[in-house]
């Protein structure tokens, strides 16, 4: 399991020893708002619509039992019972007072948690495959090098005030799970056919004002080059990234700007100026790091259990459950269980401190103590024995965790939007619910297929609308609140940017319009196997067109 | 005696808390917007906004800026979206915020 080295522990006590003092230098009033917010927000700390709202880092989205309790210990006594799971893999609280911040990080750090680059123009926590170390696609767990990563850029003096933040995401399976294409730089794991592993670099990719899909400039780098090779690619960042516009500032601008040939030229250029540093240390330090992941020791099991076969057999909805929300795990016996936060009308990515407390004791009882947090705002117990299945069911479903909406129409993803952020433009979290309630029927999910619906309350797009199959954008026109809608998005493998399929609606009739959606997708699907996406890829934006504004 | 009274209401985040908070008539922040004082004309919006940057000054908002509101039978009730939201509380939250503390003035965000 992760755990901090020794100089992590150090770093992070010093961080909140600093913080506790720059806090009340603020509310003596010897710092200013403006002095202050930069400090604020290097911690994580965000003045949100009600409140204060705080980031907590969950690096790969992996967490302890003992962590999730501490997570929950802190919606109680800090927060208002709750906690709010995001896309980037971290938990958000919205009630956060600044004169308790300096205490509630205290007790963060004795579960080794922080806030730490949650925020800011500096290289942001690394995000990876939410299956990672357990997926049966894997090639190599992510996370030592992930890890790698966070600690070469934590205090890199040449990567803290880079032109813009900056987003690392890594996976170790052929199965993008983890939407490296959309990040500034993006890493996937290749083996060829000499069975040697390498990585595939992609640079250049994002969402929010300018969404685009990354741009390989290495098929494949040897494993043991990636540092100097990033190292490559931030200098040229550093040295050609605009500083003068912040919308222009990205690297992916950068990348469309030089072009992307000019771009890998330049790359390669600074990577042969330094290519024979660091290489011997590279190897020494991820084989130190991986030690941190070793894996957990799993016991020799078979491949099927009879109990499990028996319980799927006799309980219906654990049946359906299970082919939703089960993936396939690497060991035999074991599976990954996928929790959904997301509830039919509830509110996507939120969980109660109590909901947190009984993820945590499943997680001890039958997940050898981990927990993972997904960019899809779920939750993962990444170990379970098949044997166990039903048991976990069975507790998730008595605290309104076991909705079998995996991938399904009920799985949508929402940014807090102007319910609580003060950037947005329209409500998020609404339109999610109706929606919701309009695919209440799990059946009828389960009979549409494989469909991501997500949402996003400003063009920020946290809620990742631009690589859903169906986007929803919340805007705003003289004061009222309307929703764009774009089709065709996906962040996986394959990921394109979702395109506008025309003018927006007034949130009452979003649900209808993605009601009429799905009903036209379903006429035109040949046979179950003929995805939503397929289809719109297939058939383009057309007949969705036709049927969503014909005129009546 | 139905009349609505439409003006500028000053408002911020409280710096301890990062409540949201109104300027009244007395110079004191209410967490209530019913409670917010209302210039009706240009001049004594900039008198609100000289009272904010005061307020700023001394620490107690982190941000002060006028907002458009109407008052109608002792209620206030803000223009825009945002600022109903903020005045109340989550809309999908109605168990939490101002609306469930009784300081959430007349107006559920939605209308
Ligand atoms: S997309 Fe916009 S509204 Fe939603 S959380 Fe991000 S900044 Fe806020």
């Amino acid at each position: 399991m992760y755990r901090y080295d020794e100089f992590d522990h150090r770093f992070v006590s010093e961080r909140v020893a600093q913080f506790r003092d720059q806090a009340a230098r603020r509310l003596s009033g010897e710092l200013t708002e403006d002095e202050f917010k930069p400090l604020r927000l290097m911690n994580g700390l965000y003045l949100q619509l009600h409140a204060y709202m705080l980031r907590v880092a969950i690096p790969y989205g992996t967490l302890s039992g003992k962590q999730m309790r501490k997570l929950a210990d802190v919606a109680d006594k800090y927060d208002r019972g709750y906690g709010h799971f995001t896309t980037r893999q971290n938990i958000q609280y919205n009630w956060i007072k600044l004169e308790e911040t300096a205490d509630l990080l205290q007790e963060l750090s004795e579960v080794e948690m922080h806030a730490i680059q949650t925020s800011g123009n500096c290289i942001r926590n690394v995000t990876t495959d939410h299956w990672a170390g357990a997926a049966a696609d894997e090639l190599a767990d992510p996370r030592p090098v992930a890890e790698l990563l966070r600690q070469w850029s934590t205090l890199h003096p040449e990567f803290s005030f880079l032109p813009r933040k900056f987003k690392i995401a890594v996976t170790g399976a052929p199965n993008d799970r983890a939407a490296v294409k959309v990040h500034d730089i993006g890493l996937r794991m290749h083996q060829n056919d000499a069975g040697e592993r390498g990585w595939e670099v992609i640079v250049g990719g994002g969402l929010g004002r300018t969404p685009l899909i990354g741009y390989t400039v290495r098929e494949f780098l040897p494993e043991t080059q990636l540092l100097s090779y990033l190292e490559a690619i931030m200098r040229v960042y550093n040295l050609h990234g605009r500083r003068d516009n912040k919308y222009k500032a990205r690297i992916k601008i950068l990348v469309h700007e030089l072009g992307e040939e000019n771009f890998r030229a330049e790359v390669e250029a600074e990577f042969a100026r330094q290519k024979e540093l660091d290489v011997e240390v590279e190897s020494r330090e991820l084989e130190r790091i991986s030690n941190y992941f070793a894996e957990p020791a799993f016991e020799t099991l078979p491949r099927l259990s009879t109990g499990y076969e028996a319980a799927r057999a006799g309980d219906p909805a654990f049946a359906q459950w299970v082919r939703s929300n089960i993936a396939a795990h690497r060991k035999d016996g074991y599976a990954i269980v996928n929790i959904s936060l997301k509830p039919e009308g509830g509110i996507p990515g939120d969980a109660t401190s109590e909901q947190m407390r009984t993820v945590a004791d499943l997680a001890e009882r039958f997940s050898v103590e981990e927990i993972r947090v997904s960019h899809h705002q779920n939750l993962v117990l990444p170990h379970v024995k098949l044997d166990d299945l039903h048991e976990v069911w069975k507790v998730l479903a008595a605290n309104g965790l076991a909705s079998a909406n995996i991938g399904k129409a009920g799985d949508i993803i929402a940014c807090p939007g102007l319910d609580y952020c003060t950037l947005a433009t329209a409500r998020s979290i609404p339109i999610a619910q109706t929606i919701s309630r309009r695919f209440a029927d799990l059946n009828r999910q389960h009979e549409i297929g494989p469909l991501r619906i997500n949402i996003s309350g400003c063009i920020n797009a946290c809620g990742h609308h631009h690589v859903a199959h169906i986007g929803i954008l919340g805007l705003e026109k003289k004061g009222v609140e309307y929703y764009q809608i774009t089709l065709g998005g996906s962040s996986a493998t394959d990921a394109s940017i979702g395109t506008i399929l025309g003018p927006g609606f007034s949130g009452d009739k979003v649900p209808d319009a993605i009601e009429t959606i799905v009903n036209t997708y379903l006429n035109l699907r040949q046979g179950g196997d003929d995805s939503f996406l397929d289809v719109v890829r297939r058939l383009g934006h057309q007949p969705f067109k036709e049927a969503l504004y014909a005129p009546a | 005696m139905n009349a609505i009274e439409t003006g500028k209401a000053l408002t911020g985040n409280r710096l301890s808390d990062g409540e949201v908070v109104f300027l009244t008539r007395s110079g004191a922040w209410s967490v209530s917007i019913d409670e917010a004082v209302i210039a009706l004309e240009p001049q004594s919006e900039a008198a609100l906004e000289r009272r904010g940057e005061q307020a700023v000054a001394h620490n107690v908002v982190t941000e002060a800026y006028l907002i458009g509101v109407e008052r109608s039978q002792g209620r206030v009730r803000a223009l825009h979206i945002r600022e109903r939201i903020r005045a109340t509380g989550p809309s999908v939250r109605l168990d939490l915020g101002k609306q469930s503390q009784g300081t959430g003035g007349g107006f559920a965000p939605q209308s």
